[in-house]
């Protein structure tokens, strides 16, 4: 793992560690077959800081997920990239879009795979722990209560403005999300034309994700295959 | 929603359950909230164990609530049964996803330079951000009959852009708008 004081400046790195530099980050395009067998983690690549303790992992997981009205996506990306700068925007990408494909739930899949990263299996526990601990034993102190209020029409319609914001707000973290498209191998345009394709396919066509993900994700992998020729 | 009231089900009748969960965990590609229908269909349309309004509610609360969406099949899970409910769904929903999760990370972790992996994680890259945003677009449909909300929901996307103001603040917000104009 990289001294901290090297990776405060992403912009000097290549001058300084020419020989970690070489190692791909996986957004980026370059291919590099050398060194599969280097241990190293993704998050010792280019994200500035990296976590001191599974314990740490649980705090902060535990701080994202309370935050997280409506989603967690939006808070995570937040806590993850710009305030704990544990991952770049590239690297929550490419966790993001492992996680999507693999089943289960988005945010739990991403933190189980951060923390696994980070400090093994125990790391992965304090990310999930922390992730859905606190936030269910709010839940059920909402149900327990929520009964007695929920024909109430005030009570009715803050839950639809909260459903609103909530929905703006991840429709604004998938845009916050566009720019890391133009590092990919695929190109800019053509990364960003796929991402609409998707919009498209899922959102106006409702297209069930599995055949988007086979058919237009078998695509894509196709054609990063072709682009990744050594 | 209190569930004393609502049914009681067997032993045999948690067995299904677990194996239905442990099933959707599994089919859960993209998200826990794309299962809801399925949810629907088998506790309220096959087995009677709550009604529309019920699961609706269910779903709501769990919006309404900080942390992962995921957490409305703990609601749906207290609503059949309590606690017992709520354990049985969410051990269900959650156990097979998890350690497929983990050993394909692994997996990955360790061939993360390889062309194929990396292929891989760059082609579906993009349609992860597609998902991302279909997701906003789909979840934000109950307001777009009403202005006030869909203004509401514009503004955050802006303000969610360009500033750094805590979601926190945008949700009580909405809250406030939805109570007196939605």
């Amino acid at each position: 793992m990289a001294p901290p004081d090297t990776q405060l400046d992403p912009a000097a790195q290549p001058a300084k560690m020419p020989e970690r530099d070489e190692a791909p980050s996986v957004m980026s395009g370059v291919a590099a077959s050398d060194d599969a067998a280097a241990p190293h983690s993704i998050l010792d690549d280019d994200a500035p800081r990296v976590p001191r303790s599974p314990g740490e992992i649980f705090r902060v997981f535990t701080r994202l997920s309370l935050q997280g009205f409506g989603g967690v996506l939006p808070i995570a990306q937040r806590e993850l990239v710009e305030r704990e700068r544990w991952l770049t925007r590239e690297q929550f990408v490419e966790l993001l879009a492992v996680s999507q494909v693999l089943p289960g739930p988005n945010v739990v899949n991403l933190s189980l795979m951060f923390g696994d990263r980070a400090f093994g299996w125990r790391g992965g526990l304090a990310a999930l722990g922390g992730m859905i601990v606190a936030p269910w034993c709010v839940v059920l102190l909402l149900t327990v209560t929520y009964a007695h209020y929920a024909q109430h029409p005030l009570v009715a319609g803050a839950l639809r403005g909260m459903g609103a914001v909530a929905a703006g707000l991840i429709l604004a973290t998938g845009l916050k999300l566009v720019p890391a498209l133009r590092r990919n191998v695929l190109g800019a345009a053509p990364a960003i034309a796929l991402a609409a394709l998707m919009f498209a396919g899922i959102a106006l066509l409702r297209v069930p994700l599995p055949w988007m993900l086979a058919g237009l994700g078998g695509l894509a992998c196709l054609a990063a295959w072709r682009r990744l020729a050594p | 929603m209190t569930p004393p009231a609502t049914p009681v089900l067997t032993g045999a009748d948690w067995g299904t359950v677990f194996a239905q969960y442990l099933l959707l965990s599994l089919l859960s590609i993209g998200g826990a909230i794309g299962t809801a229908p399925e949810m629907h269909r088998f506790l309220v349309e096959q087995h009677h164990w709550m009604t529309d309004e019920q699961f609706s509610a269910s779903v709501a609360i769990a919006q309404a609530a900080p942390g992962p969406n995921l957490l409305f099949v703990a609601v749906l899970g207290w609503g059949i049964g309590g606690f017992l409910g709520m354990l049985v769904t969410m051990t269900g929903i959650l156990l097979p996803s998890t350690t497929l999760t983990l050993a394909a990370a692994r997996w990955g972790e360790a061939r993360r330079s390889t062309r194929g992996v990396q292929a891989f994680v760059m082609g579906m890259a993009p349609l992860s951000v597609g998902l991302v945003v279909s997701t906003g677009f789909i979840l934000g449909k109950p307001a777009y009959g009403n202005p006030w909300l869909v203004a509401a929901m514009a503004l955050t996307v802006v303000v969610c852009l360009r500033t750094k103001v805590s979601p926190l603040w945008l949700i009580a917000a909405g809250g406030l708008v939805g109570a007196f104009l939605g």
